[in-house]
């Protein structure tokens, strides 16, 4: 089926399957940033925005996606890279493969909540899964990037 | 991965009609999330999401809640925060992630009337209907008795009342599905018991409520009441937990419960 996508501000016509996962057919357009870590809608490594909400690509249907606004981490690459260096400060990015999903979703995190606890965050997150870092490090990242919002 | 040979994406519930009727086997696809886990090849699939389906819709009397909702929507909702003790944004709060609830739609996760729902115990201790495209409106707990037959879930009505809800749910780990659940409510002097994830679908605990209704107020013994359920209702074992696990910890769900809608 042909259709129209909207990813970070640019459009592109396509020709997709009714199956197709917005993972694949973003993969297909160059985002290689898309991972996919579990496939069972688990693991939040394929997270991308869908207007400004966390979705995960590998659980939608491309052709539900037209109409509305994509997001990759390419499209937010400033913001992005600037939480990136505070993880790599606090030691907390290592192999590296469930990074993009993850900083999608902390950035979507700080946009929709002002403030949050420790429990809020955690709550935020659960759905990341990282199996290199333990979280403590992630959660020292996230609450420097929080401050520094702040300050 | 499931595969669709065809998809029809209707704009209206009349258009849908004509489509259910033109292809009885149709498979609606809710959120997809547990669909995606299976190898189904459909052959004619029927996408909802251009019906208008995706909104909360509130009156004076009721709040409909529209087939194509997502469970995140539902946790972010100000009017389910606000009544029912935020018990619906509770019961869904803890299935997997933001992006995972972003996806899963209330329509799918009700018609398929899982064992291990979070929203079906949470329901049940509510007025909730449902509307189905050809069985018309009916309660929850008369649609989740009878065998799955071929219809479209429209929408989710509850009945707005000053009801208090408790819901409690256990799990091996926080983005697990529930080893058990539970959702207690008292309305005016009627009690119910909900306890779900037995691991067979969300059951009420009649003789249990019925038990808790009768008590005078004041001289509740929530222990026995929960005691009572546990031996009301049957468990089972799984790779989550024991029959006998689950039942002792019914106790201690119910019990939970029935003090937090007390206090």
């Amino acid at each position: 089926m042909k259709l129209e996508l909207l990813i970070n501000q640019k459009i592109y016509a396509l020709d997709v399957a009714p199956d197709e996962m917005l993972s694949d057919t973003l993969r297909s357009k160059g985002f290689l940033s898309i991972r996919k870590g579990c496939d069972t809608s688990c693991c939040g490594l394929c997270t991308v925005w869908i207007d400004g909400k966390p979705v995960l690509s590998c659980t939608m249907l491309s052709f539900r996606a037209a109409g509305k606004a994509i997001t990759t981490i390419e499209g937010v690459q400033p913001e992005a890279e600037k939480f990136a260096r505070i993880l790599a400060s606090e030691g907390s990015e290592q192999c590296g493969f469930c990074s993009p999903g993850f900083i999608m979703t902390v950035i979507a995190m700080k946009n929709e909540l002002k403030t949050p606890t420790e429990q809020d965050i955690q709550h935020y997150l659960t759905g990341n899964l990282c199996r290199c870092t333990g979280y403590m490090g992630q959660m020292r990242a996230i609450k420097t990037y929080l401050r520094g919002e702040v300050q | 991965m499931f595969t669709i040979e065809s998809l029809h994406q209707p704009q209206t519930l009349s258009e849908v009609k004509q489509i259910v009727e033109k292809f009885p086997d149709i498979t609606v696809l809710g959120g997809c999330g547990f669909l995606k886990l299976s190898s189904r090849k459909i052959p004619v699939a029927l996408d909802l999401s251009r019906c208008e389906l995706e909104k909360i819709h509130e009156t004076e009397q009721q709040i409909e809640i529209g087939a194509m909702v997502t469970l995140r929507d539902i946790e972010k909702n100000p009017s389910l925060n606000q009544w029912f003790d935020g018990a619906l944004p509770k019961a869904v709060s803890h299935i997997l992630g933001v992006q995972f609830r972003s996806c899963a739609t209330i329509g799918a996760s009700v018609y398929a009337k899982y064992g291990f729902s979070d929203i079906l115990p949470a329901l049940l201790a509510l007025d909730t209907q449902v509307e189905l495209l050809r069985g018309g409106r009916m309660p929850l707990v008369d649609f989740l008795s009878k065998p799955i037959t071929r219809d479209v879930l429209i929408r989710i009505v509850i009945t707005k009342d000053k009801r208090r809800v408790s819901y409690q749910n256990l799990r091996n780990a926080g983005a697990d599905f529930p080893l058990l659940n539970a959702a207690v409510s008292k309305h005016d002097a009627e009690w119910k018991i909900i306890v779900g994830a037995r691991p067979a679908r969300a059951e009420i605990a009649v003789q249990a409520s019925k038990l808790l209704t009768s008590s005078a107020d004041g001289t509740v013994d929530s222990g026995a009441v929960a005691v009572a359920a546990s031996m009301e209702l049957t468990f089972g074992s799984n790779n989550k937990a024991s029959a006998e696990y689950r039942q002792a910890m019914c106790q201690v769900l119910v019990k939970r419960a029935i003090e937090e809608v007390l206090a």
